[in-house]
């Protein structure tokens, strides 16, 4: 667990937002843009992420929510709420890291319905709303480690997602859990053009075994630095689970189903030599194609103010979950 | 009169591609250094140098086609500084990686280089464009002689592998590496003949 000292004179969240500063950064990036493909002559440049790209109306404003706090960790400095909420990876949006920034303001969270279904005594599908009522909101502030080898400090807010599952009397058959994000082409240019969702399939789907998802870490996040989560980072409900590479913490989900076998995740169909089921985060165990030992940690700064840090081996939350992997190998069930 | 004109015209030119590469290159390093540069600063930087090396190595091999097309043969004589220009882009790539990435840990460096083929690739397309640009002078031409464009004519590898590593790099496949696919095997295309004597003759 992160060490809880509250430190009353330690800034707060308004003290690192600056959302005008953020929008004149954007501004700033996408005449660049302009300028560099147009100093290099190339057409092709960027040229894929020029679609769809046109300056949209800004997104309703994120609600204030109401939850239990939880003290600035004193080992651990945050990641800027602008990097945080600019800086993604959701495919549905486009696979820059600022096109779900730039393509998801329009994106409708309101109404919401998840449906809860398979080997439980309870299902049915019920209004995001109507959830907000069983629940009590709590922040977590959780590291992020992504399968790229970066890596954030978040403060987000939720409720343990046991809590909701253990509404649903999961019967002895529900041997796992399986998300499926919204499927709406007409909102998600992703789904919509194969070359702006990297091709990758739709529905994007994600999938714990029960055991991981009842665990007290693991999260199903509404907000992100006090208020309701922005469309680009899954709102409004997303897993959070922090000892798995951040590709498991599905976004933006409407179906929550328990199962009896293991369920397809979307990167494992994609490319199973390179993302298994578990992406548990290791250090010893690399990606194909790069090393998951250390990773870069996105504070804020700019180029001669970054941190590599030494990976963490369940990014840092073994004591809590390495028991869930007794006798398994981890290099085999990557 | 063509030959009067075209002094001055090279040279504004030449100009103009020094200032667009020079400035680009500085003024995406200040937005780096000053955490202006999207959420990952490091990453937007070694994405933005290797891209523009890519473009501008695309660009260098477009001078030929297209200064034949247009009768332009002065468009001939931007093609040694577009190449250098490849190389200074693939040059700052490498080093952003270097420095801000992997914070100088050459250990690890050399490592992912032996480790990782998609970097493998992208380090043997940087020797070869090394080679081509220390051979660039026309002192180094004559010296040469006709083994001057054989080694010259390695360009062709490099672009093919370059691609490759940027393929090899994304996580997704679709989208930017196909087009960039597309535009190598046109270039590669439009030098059918040269290539296939330059095959028959190794063979």
């Amino acid at each position: 667990m992160l060490i809880r000292v509250p430190k009353p004179h330690q800034p707060t969240e308004a003290d690192v937002t600056d959302e005008s500063l953020y929008r004149q950064r954007r501004q700033f990036i996408k005449l660049m843009a302009g300028a560099g493909a147009a100093t290099t002559f190339s057409p092709a440049a960027n040229a894929l992420g020029w679609f769809g790209d046109d300056e949209k109306e800004a997104a309703a404003p994120r609600q204030i929510l109401q939850f239990k706090p939880e003290p600035r960790p004193k080992d651990l400095v945050l990641t800027a709420e602008k990097k945080v909420i600019s800086y993604n990876n959701f495919y549905e949006f486009g696979t820059g890291k600022a096109d779900p920034a730039n393509n998801a303001q329009q994106f409708r969270t309101s109404p919401w319905k998840v449906t809860i279904d398979g080997e439980a005594e309870k299902t049915g599908t019920f209004d995001f709303d109507e959830i907000m009522k069983w629940i009590n909101l709590e922040e977590r502030i959780y590291r992020l480690r992504c399968v790229e080898a970066w890596s954030m400090v978040i403060p987000w807010v939720g409720f343990p997602l046991a809590e909701l599952l253990k509404r649903f009397k999961p019967t002895s058959s529900a041997r796992y859990v399986a998300f499926e994000t919204l499927y709406d082409p007409d909102q998600m240019p992703g789904q919509r053009n194969p070359w702006q969702g990297g091709g990758i399939k739709y529905p994007y789907v994600e999938g714990l075994r029960i055991d991981e998802a009842m665990h007290p870490l693991t999260l199903m996040a509404v907000g992100v630095y006090g208020k309701t989560l922005p469309p680009q980072n899954g709102a409004p409900l997303r897993l959070v689970v922090p000892w798995k590479y951040g590709f498991k913490s599905i976004k933006s989900i409407v179906r929550i189903s328990f199962t009896n076998h293991e369920p397809p995740t979307t990167w494992n169909l994609s490319a199973p030599h390179e993302y298994g089921f578990y992406a548990n985060v290791n250090p010893k165990v690399s990606h194909p194609r790069w090393s998951q030992a250390s990773e870069r940690l996105l504070t804020s700064g700019g180029l001669f103010d970054q941190q590599r840090v030494p990976t963490q081996l369940f990014n840092g939350y073994a004591g809590e979950v390495a028991a869930l992997y007794n006798n398994m190998d981890l290099s085999k069930y990557y | 009169m063509q030959l009067l004109n075209s002094k001055p015209r090279l040279y504004f030119l030449k100009t103009v591609i020094h200032l667009a590469c020079l400035l680009t290159a500085g003024w995406v390093f200040y937005l780096a250094a000053t955490d202006q540069f999207g959420g990952d600063p490091v990453k937007e930087l070694i994405h933005f140098y290797g891209m523009s090396a890519l473009n501008v190595l695309v660009l260098t091999l477009c001078v030929s086609p297209v200064s034949r097309w247009l009768k332009e043969p002065m468009w001939l004589r931007t093609r040694r500084l577009l190449g250098l220009y490849a190389f200074f882009f693939a040059a700052l790539h490498i080093l952003s990686f270097l420095w801000f990435d992997l914070q100088l840990a050459f250990g690890l460096f050399l490592s992912e280089v032996v480790k990782r083929p998609y970097i493998t690739l992208g380090m043997a397309a940087f020797l070869l464009l090394a080679a081509l640009s220390i051979t660039s002078t026309k002192a180094m031409q004559r010296r040469m002689g006709r083994s001057w464009q054989r080694l010259h004519n390695w360009i062709y590898l490099a672009l093919p592998v370059i691609v490759v590593h940027f393929y090899w790099s994304v996580k997704a496949y679709l989208g930017e590496p196909l087009i960039y696919f597309a535009i190598t095997a046109f270039l590669l295309w439009l030098r059918k003949e040269k290539l296939k004597r330059g095959l028959k003759r190794k063979a």
